[in-house]
């Protein structure tokens, strides 16, 4: 495997992280509004913080990670969507500062404020739907370069069904993702009410997902003939992930093996999603880059996959230590500790 | 409204970095004070140690936050508003920008933990042994992050073939000449910072209220370890200048107003120009530039009349140099004062006049810190990759930039505002006390001297 193909997997996986610990942390604030403004956060709001006090901070570090690295392996990405990136882009970055900030301020302060509730609530769904938008300008048409200077073509943009399609699907699995994972939370901790909520949103949103997914699908195809052709030759990747699906669906219907059930949730975005990428290949932004032409030199790309790798083997053990402690140990879970 | 987008991009990631670099600081120099207390009330079995560490602790995830999503805005900037220059230099430099985020995830999955588990071992022991990945992850990001600035002053580690960066060694791109005197420079003053802003706080509440015999002890602690990296950044900053005059003559001519290239160079402090680029009403001392940069009063230092005018830096940088120095040697004069009256049984180190002075000495800090990095940005123009890449063929080409200024100066206020807010509710409603009466009913009431 040559290094810029080392390189975009192991960027995609961040991005994947990021999907999966991202969308628990985004829906979890959304619910716990939800919950609030429907007068159910006695049941479940406790549970919510216990997970996410601890892990908030790791889940900011995977996106930083994702863009970090892009540009390292492929410096290109700064000109162009760097270029074309700064108004959406500042965006998310608000939006991200927001909601980060605000959770600190109050979990830790004193006072509970209803201010804070909704923005961290409103924030879960809004930074999913902007970041979904880079995925989008990466089928080409939206960002062009004209005389050497890069822009982006709005207007394009926010009339595309495509890049509305996308958004739909990003807000749906967050909410899916999310309300699988504090099943599996909720009945870790044995709180029979939360569970018994949470398990509702999930089933709920399940078929949404799927909806979601075929509509950007056939999207995509009015949009990108040659992605959607080659993600038509990747057809048993889509196959595994509905496969996946099914699996989660009945164990969430049958009401056991939750955490079963939301490792084939992970499984069934996993396939979706590197379906998804391979397909978008060789391009990182059609037609102005590719993983090829678009790399850095060889010593850096080297040096980068090196650090990558020490990196991993400080990163994993921690990584286990602090699931261990927060996720796996049933006494904290249960709010015992 | 016409803006030049050059001076707008420099104008928000100036206020992006300026506001950054706070929490930056706090983030490097914090935990080592948390773990510093933590450690000597495990050894001592002193509950006062320890609840320093508790209560540095709660207030310290307050700026981490800040500092994360701040850092996390940085990050992408870097990109949005200097496409041009992250092209380029993401060819060489791109690696310790990879490793600092490998060792902020690091430190945030360690943070998470040591502020979770206060209880939850059996030996307290335990529990300081995750203090010290957090003091280690905040350190390596710092060096990491100051590599990718040295380079930036220095740049190596490739050739020019085509005007485009080849044969590239990131290795040696990390350890270019401006790395060694940077690295060191950085750490100590963050770590100075940090504990002079800790014993400013223990002076305030010592000038308010009665002291306490928590306070005193903070204030031991916090001025003791001033004074220890106070010592070390004034070194640093020798060092620093001694590789300026090495490597980066114009920076330091700038910053001195040294003109003319000459033996036994006089240092200039304060003052102002006239008309002949004469400086007025200095102060002088004869001879001490020249040792400040070779270590020899009558050494040759290079003067900026050896550069074509347009790649010198901006003359006012001096005043950076000069404000950073004098506060450095104020930090090191008050926490030197403290130690020798508290040696003494017949003075008393807790005056009302010496607390003032330390009061100060946190904010002044943090002043020298922002100073201290203006001094080496400005000092770095018209340059971005000094020698090779132009601040203004670096920056973004998109008219939006002017609005996002607006945009991230309304996001800073809201967040410096929330910040104070939230963190003088958390200290104000919980006094350190009545918290350590709660926590351990068998204190005895330090209320005696």
């Amino acid at each position: 495997m040559s290094y810029e193909m080392i390189g975009i997997t192991v960027l995609w996986i961040f991005l994947y992280g990021y999907l999966i610990v991202a969308s628990v942390d985004f829906g979890a604030g959304f619910y716990a509004y939800y919950a609030k403004i429907t007068k159910k956060d006695h049941v479940m709001n406790q549970l919510i913080s216990r997970y996410l006090s601890p892990v908030w901070e790791v889940t900011n570090v995977f996106f930083v990670f994702f863009f970090v690295g892009v540009v390292g392996f492929f410096p290109d990405t700064a000109h162009y969507y760097g270029t074309a990136l700064l108004v959406p882009g500042s965006i998310a970055i608000i939006l991200l500062a927001i909601r980060g900030s605000f959770y600190a301020f109050e979990n830790y302060g004193s006072k509970k404020s209803n201010v804070y509730m909704f923005l961290y609530g409103a924030t879960g769904l809004l930074i999913p739907a902007s970041l979904s938008m880079a995925l989008t300008l990466s089928e080409g048409g939206f960002i062009v370069e004209e005389n050497g200077v890069v822009s982006l073509k709005y207007f394009k943009l926010f009339t595309n069904p495509y890049s509305w399609s996308v958004v739909f699907l990003a807000i749906v699995s967050v909410l899916f993702i999310s309300a699988t994972f504090l099943t599996f939370y909720a009945a870790r901790a044995n709180d029979r009410p939360a569970l018994t909520l949470v398990r509702k949103y999930a089933l709920f949103w399940s078929v949404p997902t799927i909806i979601a997914s075929l509509t950007a699908f056939i999207a995509l195809s009015q949009h990108n003939q040659r992605h959607y052709e080659a993600m038509l030759d990747l057809w048993w990747m889509f196959g595994l992930s509905v496969g996946f699906f099914l699996i989660a669906m009945a164990l969430l219907y049958q009401g056991k093996h939750y955490g079963l059930a939301f490792i084939s949730v992970m499984f069934q975005f996993f396939f979706a999603f590197f379906g998804y990428g391979a397909g978008h290949l060789p391009y990182i932004l059609d037609p102005y880059i590719t993983i090829t032409e678009g790399a850095t030199h060889q010593s850096m790309g080297f040096a980068l996959i090196v650090a990558f790798i020490a990196g991993l083997c400080l990163l994993i053990p921690s990584l286990i230590l602090l699931m261990r402690l927060f996720l796996f140990d049933a006494d904290y879970v249960k709010g015992k500790r | 409204m016409n803006v030049d987008p050059v001076l707008m991009s420099r104008l928000i990631t100036t206020m992006t970095l300026g506001f950054h670099i706070i929490f930056a600081t706090l983030g490097v120099g914090i935990p080592l004070m948390i773990s510093i207390a933590e450690f000597i009330g495990v050894k001592k079995k002193d509950p006062h140690y320890r609840m320093l560490a508790r209560r540095w602790a709660r207030g310290f995830v307050i700026t981490v936050a800040v500092g994360v999503v701040t850092g996390t805005a940085i990050g992408l900037q870097l990109s949005l508003v200097w496409p041009e220059f992250m092209q380029v230099a993401g060819n060489v430099i791109s690696l310790p920008l990879f490793m600092e985020v490998f060792a902020f995830f690091f430190e945030a999955i360690f943070l998470g933990m040591y502020l979770y588990t206060w209880d939850r071992f059996k030996k307290p022991f335990t529990h300081w042994l995750l203090s010290l990945p957090v003091v280690i992850g905040g350190g390596l990001s710092a060096i990491f992050i100051t590599t990718v600035n040295a380079f930036m002053n220095t740049p190596e580690g490739f050739t020019m073939a085509n005007g485009a960066f080849a044969a590239v060694n990131p290795i040696t791109a990390m350890f270019n000449p401006a790395t060694p005197s940077k690295v060191f420079h950085v750490l100590t003053s963050a770590y100075v910072t940090c504990a002079a802003i800790l014993a400013a706080i223990s002076a305030f509440m010592m000038l308010r209220k009665k002291a306490s015999d928590y306070h005193k002890k903070a204030l031991k602690l916090t001025v003791t370890v001033t004074f220890i990296f106070a010592s070390l950044t004034a070194i640093a900053g020798d060092l620093s200048a001694k590789f300026l005059a090495e490597h980066q003559s114009e920076k330091l001519a700038a910053a001195e107003w040294h003109f003319e290239t000459e033996k036994g160079a006089d240092l200039i402090m304060f003052g102002w120009l006239d008309e002949q680029n004469e400086p007025r009403y200095e102060f002088r001392f004869p001879k001490l530039l020249s040792f400040l940069a070779h270590s020899d009063f009558n050494s040759e230092v290079t003067g900026l009349e050896e550069f074509p005018e347009e790649v010198r830096p901006p003359l006012w940088i001096h005043y950076m140099f000069d404000l950073m120095t004098a506060i450095g040697i104020f930090l090191l004069a008050v926490s030197m004062l403290y130690l020798i009256l508290s040696k003494v049984k017949k003075w008393n180190e807790h005056n009302k006049g010496l607390l003032i002075l330390i009061f100060l000495s946190g904010p002044l800090a943090f002043l020298a810190i922002e100073f201290g990095w203006i001094l080496a940005e400005e000092g770095r123009q018209p340059w971005i990759i000094r020698g090779y890449m132009t601040v203004e063929e670096a920056a973004t080409s998109s008219p939006y930039i002017g609005l996002m200024f607006w945009l991230f100066l309304g996001l800073y206020i809201v967040l410096g505002t929330l910040c104070t807010v939230t963190l003088r509710k958390m200290f104000r409603s919980n006094p350190a006390e009545e918290e350590l009466e709660k926590l351990y009913p068998t204190i005895e009431k330090g209320d005696d001297s």
